[in-house]
């Protein structure tokens, strides 16, 4: 009861000087948000990374107990520290969830979005700060309830990131654990591409049409409406399968399901590709999620380091909004093989091939872009130009995938796997790091190392296509991408199931490619070199505020004038020419 | 620092923040509720012609269902009643119709606490067959959003009016975005109605 009396001489000064835990862990402010986002993804990105390692372990070295850690798994992972193809599945489909839902997602939207959306639209904040911080705290519980869902009697969920049932309705495994994380994150989702959309519209700084929005921002709306529009029907088909798991439903089982030699006892007469069809109707839009934030970086990124404006901006955004519409119409590519039908498959391979036209101009844009530019080779730019090729290598190895004829052979095969993962590891991916790097002084007031960048760059090039292209080998083989062994066990496999070993010690080497970016990230935190308001002489209008930006964003009033990439204008005094002159000059 | 357009309409859009925001979250909703319904048209083509036979299994009420869809409709008119009021400065008009709103959708859910009470004692669980299955994943859901638009109203109505005397606009504003909600998840029960009793 003396409390009170006791906590008021201090009470006035508290006033205006927010807490420890207002200003840092329930912050309203979007940048704070934007850091809490960014440091969640990059922790969970290196998780999944680390799981990968492990699963890598056992697909270079089958049967062979698992060195440092292999002892500490307990003995219903990996007795004697040999893995069990159980503990395989949990730590495959547990890799492809982190990586999707809780690393690049995070980070590429919740991140960067949130950081640098409002900042380049001359906003002081986001439309719904509350909200926004609301949508943070629900990715953590998701994330808390996926990382602890490990430590549950049966282990994680491990029916793959797809969750295809009826396997996931009936396995013992922590698959309602991943459904309710699931949920949260979908809440988390849905909050968040709210708010972005709200404040694009609302809260742009005067003189900021549409046409002068920078590309980055554009990636970041369409990437939001297709979080909104294409996550409910994952968080009803979640809710089903909850169901199925929890109250004995029969949504997704068909009728005489026979599990280990008996029938099942369920009511049946539901439809296991129904999960598919509600499933990819979220996950191939969660596709554009993750690699059209990436494009915007990487857009920002050339114009600056280029000195020239973007090649056929105005193509590039059309083609986003048509990317985004079109991305509504294609999932059922990833089901050509579940028979549905010729009339189907002919649909979607065709919308499938148009869907490819859009990314092409935006490519080719980013490309052309760099043709007669005055290019200065820092970090951001070589991670940019890095995307490049590898998201084009992506892209393109995903057309036979687009074509029912061509997706029936290798389907199941690496080559799936090496098509994904070259669009959102060498090609998101690098595209965040380059992002990191360039908006890095906007965060922190201080500059990251050049050389400790390069440093990071140059082998994890090299190693990217030491892990991601050897698949394409195997896929084409016919190696299947389902095998905790590595398809050792499989004749054809045999002339490529050499491959693993380089493809793992990739892999390894990789993470030890990482090293000089953490050392990098906290040294340059505390001693990187200064930065000032806009150290890569910049146009946009994120680089007006001071660096690191204060609570509610500019010390002064912003207008725009004119477009986002005015660089090297003939007759200008310098080679850049901000979006927004302070309006005292 | 505040956020500008929290309260009055940006000029361009004319809209406000909170508008804006209800809306997309609707759009959304649609989607969910849409996903269901999918699913049950789904379910009901892959039947094999069972599902009259599941339907007329469950035994659903038809007299307490039309009897909960007058309950829902008189609570959307109550709502925008309640709204009207505020925009005429009248308090003691917009509590007592705010809480006839939420009123009503006490009655929906007592009314539906019977029927589901009414199917369990009959051995009509979810697990029963995919119609009772669908039937009470999609009705629980929206049971759901009335609780949660019930939750909203009821705030507004009690400690959340007091901000009638400071700032009357922006109370105005969230009553009518809880409105635009309520009257999404009575037209939601508006399909649901035949979808399940009728057809």
């Amino acid at each position: 009861m003396a409390e009170p009396v006791h906590a008021s001489p201090a009470h006035d000064e508290h006033h205006h000087e927010q807490s420890f835990w207002r200003k840092y862990i329930f912050s309203t402010d979007h940048k704070v948000i934007g850091v809490q986002y960014s440091v969640t993804g990059l922790a969970f990105l290196f998780f999944g990374f680390v799981l990968m390692m492990v699963m890598r372990w056992n697909l270079a070295y089958p049967g062979e107990p698992i060195p440092f850690i292999g002892s500490l798994l307990g003995d219903n992972r990996a007795p004697g520290g040999i893995m069990l193809p159980d503990f395989y599945n949990e730590l495959g489909a547990m890799h492809g969830t982190i990586m999707v839902f809780l690393g690049v997602v995070p980070l590429a939207v919740g991140g960067f979005g949130n950081f640098v959306m409002p900042l380049q639209l001359g906003a002081p904040d986001m439309a719904f700060p509350r909200i926004n911080m609301i949508s943070y705290w629900c990715l953590f519980m998701g994330g808390v309830t996926m990382f602890a869902s490990f430590f549950l009697p049966n282990g994680a969920a491990g029916n793959g990131w797809t969750s295809y049932s009826p396997l996931a309705d009936i396995a013992l495994n922590g698959q309602t654990a991943w459904l309710i994380g699931m949920i949260f994150l979908i809440t988390s989702s849905l909050l968040g591409a709210i708010n972005f959309i709200t404040t694009a519209i609302q809260l742009r700084a005067p003189g900021m049409t549409w046409m002068r929005l920078p590309f980055f921002c554009w990636a970041q709306i369409v990437t939001a409406f297709l979080l909104l529009l294409a996550f409910p029907p994952l968080e009803a088909a979640g809710v089903l399968q909850l169901m199925d798991r929890v109250a004995n439903t029969s949504f997704f089982i068909p009728e005489g399901l026979v599990v280990g030699g008996e029938v099942l006892e369920r009511s049946g007469g539901g439809s296991p590709l129904l999960w598919q069809h509600l499933f990819w109707f979220l996950a191939h839009p969660e596709v554009y999620v993750l690699i059209l934030p990436a494009m915007g970086i990487v857009a920002e990124v050339i114009a600056n380091n280029s000195r020239k404006p973007l090649w056929g901006y105005r193509s590039m955004v059309y083609s986003l909004i048509f990317l985004g519409f079109m991305s509504f119409i294609v999932w059922a590519h990833h089901m050509f093989i579940t028979g549905m039908g010729s009339v189907m498959s002919t649909f979607f391979q065709t919308t499938t091939m148009i869907i490819s036209i859009p990314s092409v101009i935006i490519l080719s844009a980013l490309f052309i872009s760099l043709w007669g530019g005055s290019i200065r080779y820092n970090t951001p730019m070589l991670f940019a130009l890095g995307f490049l090729p590898m998201f084009g290598i992506g892209g393109l190895t995903g057309l036979p995938l687009g074509l029912s004829a061509a997706d029936i052979p290798l389907h199941d095969t690496y080559y799936v796997i090496g098509h994904f993962h070259y669009v959102v590891a060498p090609g998101t991916l690098f595209a965040l790091f380059a992002g990191v790097y360039y908006w890095f002084p906007k965060v922190t007031g201080r500059k990251m190392n050049e050389f400790l960048g390069k440093l990071h760059f140059w082998p994890s090039l090299v190693f990217m296509n030491g892990v991601f292209f050897p698949m394409m080998i195997q896929g084409l083989n016919g190696v299947s991408r389902r095998l905790a062994d590595g398809g050792i066990t499989y004749d054809f496999a045999g002339e490529v199931a050499g491959l693993n070993r380089m493809m793992s010690v990739s892999a390894w080497c990789l993470a030890v490619a990482q090293i000089p970016f953490i050392i990098n990230f906290f040294m340059s935190i505390r001693n990187g070199e200064k930065a000032g308001r806009n150290p890569w002489n910049s146009t946009t209008v994120e680089w007006l505020a001071p660096s690191p930006a204060p609570h509610g964003n500019f010390d002064q009033p912003i207008e725009v004038v004119r477009g986002p990439y005015e660089y090297s204008v003939p007759g200008s005094d310098k080679d850049y020419v901000p979006q927004a002159e302070p309006a005292s000059t | 620092m505040e956020i500008p357009y929290t309260v009055e309409a940006h000029p361009e859009t004319g809209l406000n923040n909170g508008k804006i925001g209800i809306w997309l979250f609707l759009t959304s909703e649609v989607m969910l509720f849409g996903a269901l319904f999918a699913t049950f048209i789904m379910l009901r083509l892959g039947s094999d012609g069972n599902w009259a036979a599941m339907q007329a299994e469950a035994e659903l009420n038809i007299p307490l269902a039309t009897l909960n869809t007058a309950v829902l409709i008189a609570s959307s008119l109550t709502m925008v009643m309640a709204w009207a009021s505020l925009m005429r400065g009248q308090l003691g008009r917009f509590k007592l119709f705010g809480w006839l709103t939420v009123g009503c959708g006490g009655i929906f859910l007592v009314i539906k606490y019977f029927e589901y009470t009414a199917k369990f004692e009959h051995h009509h669980y979810p697990e029963s067959s995919t119609f009772l299955a669908i039937y009470f994943a999609m009705t629980g859901l929206h049971a759901l959003h009335v609780i949660g638009g019930m939750a909203w109203n009821a705030y507004f109505t009690g400690p959340g009016s007091k901000v009638f005397h400071t700032n009357r606009q922006w109370l105005t504003d969230r009553v009518e975005h809880s409105g635009l909600f309520w009257h999404f998840v009575d037209l939601v029960w508006i399909f649901l109605f035949p979808v399940f009793y009728l057809l």
